[in-house]
């Protein structure tokens, strides 16, 4: 499975009752918010990192967008906003987001159920310390209407270079919506899909449960990788793709400059390569980590933060070729 | 039935449409709707939201509430319309029958079945309900039939066990 699942996200979103919803919120309310879930997360057994947006470089932010802790959306704006994030980075807590409260569980593979049980737990201890919005019909209440009842988005990471390559993506992708969900790029919302990587979620989130959801998202992925994995038998058998592949390997191997890009295609190519068990020394684990280190602001954050496009570049193409030495 | 536009292949999708206060129903076959952009229910769903609000909204549905803005928060309809973003909590009750035609349309639903704040043990209160709502049926049922007999008695008796069950 992790073949072509590269992580498991559970996003739940919660509004406490007694504030406006942040398009209405004044900084000095925002602010409050943040110190009371911060209250709220003091006992809860798990150790939490509060990091205030505004006390951070540019770079450490756009970092965590990268690692999936944080939206691109959240760090528009600065004031009032704060991300409680565990140690491991498993759970995050963004606080004023679009609304007050997003709890997020990512764990790497195809985890549905533990993830939400982690989400759900920690829900459970927010709820016992907050009082959340509700509404006997509605169910939870969000700012935007489109995450009303369970606020819960599912979602996995799939890697489909096969799916891609046969173009069946797209109409996969189109007839996904039928069935109450929705693909995504890398980043969510309106984000390319970079290296064949993509997010598959539940688009609706009101009338139905989020175990329903859940067992829906379950069954329509472990559908989509059988028939990733089927188009990977056929594609493989080529000796184009098998060429592509070792090249691919090869550039990693040797280049001298490399951009975001680049890299990412060139990895998705040497990712599909391991999975069919090609290359005997790599694992789809270690090209996962390596598609999050090699994200611009994540070598910033790692090599200084007045680097240009171009050092990121030779900083890259060097981490690459140390990695696949 | 066949695609109404090409007039060849079976229908399988419904369009309907709410111009100027006119609805309409159109059925389709895979093909015409993808053609005609029919095929996804959510392009650039999220991006769009206010966008797809206000488009509902002007199709001159009547304002029923008669609310002009939420005394909570003070969100007006229109500022709603304009952001796609609601204000607080209360506008879902100050303006709920204004917002429910658009969370139909987003969710195809619009009675929430999950988790409850209160209730943590939700999974089996889920079940409890759609026995409920059996047991509604088959009582509602009944009293139609006690009422059609002349039954009196007894259709009253039904109604307020319904009425209990119904909470």
């Amino acid at each position: 499975m992790s073949e072509a699942v590269v992580s498991t996200r559970i996003r739940l979103a919660r509004n406490l009752k007694e504030y406006s919803f942040p398009v209405r919120l004044s900084a000095d309310q925002a602010r409050e918010i943040v110190d009371k879930v911060g209250q709220a997360l003091r006992d809860c057994g798990i150790k939490f990192h509060r990091i205030d947006l505004g006390a951070i470089p540019d770079t450490i932010r756009v970092s965590m967008i990268e690692r999936h802790l944080v939206s691109p959306d959240f760090i528009n704006e600065q004031d009032g906003r704060a991300v409680f994030l565990s140690d491991d980075n498993t759970a995050s807590i963004m606080v004023n987001e679009e609304d007050h409260i997003r709890l997020q569980v990512i764990l790497d593979g195809f985890e549905l159920t533990k993830a939400f049980t982690m989400a759900d737990q920690l829900d459970n201890i927010l709820s016992k310390k907050l009082n959340f919005a509700f509404h006997e019909r509605l169910g939870y209440l969000t700012q935007c209407p489109t995450n009303l009842g369970t606020g819960m988005r599912a979602s996995v990471m799939l890697h489909l270079p096969a799916l891609q390559m046969s173009d069946a993506v797209n109409r996969i992708g189109a007839n996904l919506s039928k069935l109450g969900l929705t693909m995504r790029g890398l980043y969510g919302e309106s984000s390319k899909p970079a290296g064949a990587f993509f997010q598959l979620s539940n688009q609706v989130t009101l009338g139905i449960s989020e175990k329903a959801a859940i067992d829906n998202l379950q069954n329509i992925t472990t559908q989509l990788i059988a028939q990733e994995m089927r188009a990977r038998e056929n594609l493989l058998n080529k000796i184009e793709i098998q060429d592509q592949i070792h090249r691919a390997l090869g550039v990693l191997k040797t280049a001298r400059l490399m951009d975001h890009s680049e890299a990412m295609r060139l990895l998705s190519l040497v990712r599909l390569g391991v999975s069919a068990k090609l290359f005997e020394t790599l694992s789809t684990d270690s090209i996962d980590k390596l598609t999050v280190e090699i994200q611009p602001a994540s070598i910033m954050t790692r090599f200084g933060d007045d680097m240009s496009p171009r050092d990121r570049d030779i900083k890259r193409a060097s981490i690459l070729r140390e990695r696949f030495a | 039935m066949l695609c109404q536009h090409c007039k060849k292949n079976e229908a399988t999708t419904v369009v309907k449409t709410m111009i100027n206060g006119k609805y309409t129903e159109y059925r389709l076959c895979s093909d015409c709707a993808h053609e005609l952009g029919y095929d996804s229910m959510f392009p650039d769903f999220a991006a769009d939201f206010g966008g797809l609000l206000s488009s509902f909204f002007s199709n001159a549905l009547p304002a029923v509430s008669g609310a002009t803005h939420c005394k909570s928060c003070g969100s007006t309809l229109n500022d709603i319309k304009r952001t796609g973003k609601v204000g607080c909590a209360d506008c879902y009750d100050t303006f709920f029958s204004e917002l429910l035609p658009t969370i139909r349309s987003v969710h195809g639903n619009t009675e929430h079945k999950g988790k409850c704040p209160d209730a943590v043990e939700y999974a089996v209160s889920e079940e409890q309900t759609e026995e409920k709502s059996d047991k509604i049926a088959q009582l509602k049922a009944q009293l139609k039939k006690a009422i059609e007999s002349e039954n009196f008695e007894r259709a009253a008796q039904l109604r307020d066990e319904i009425k209990g069950l119904e909470g």
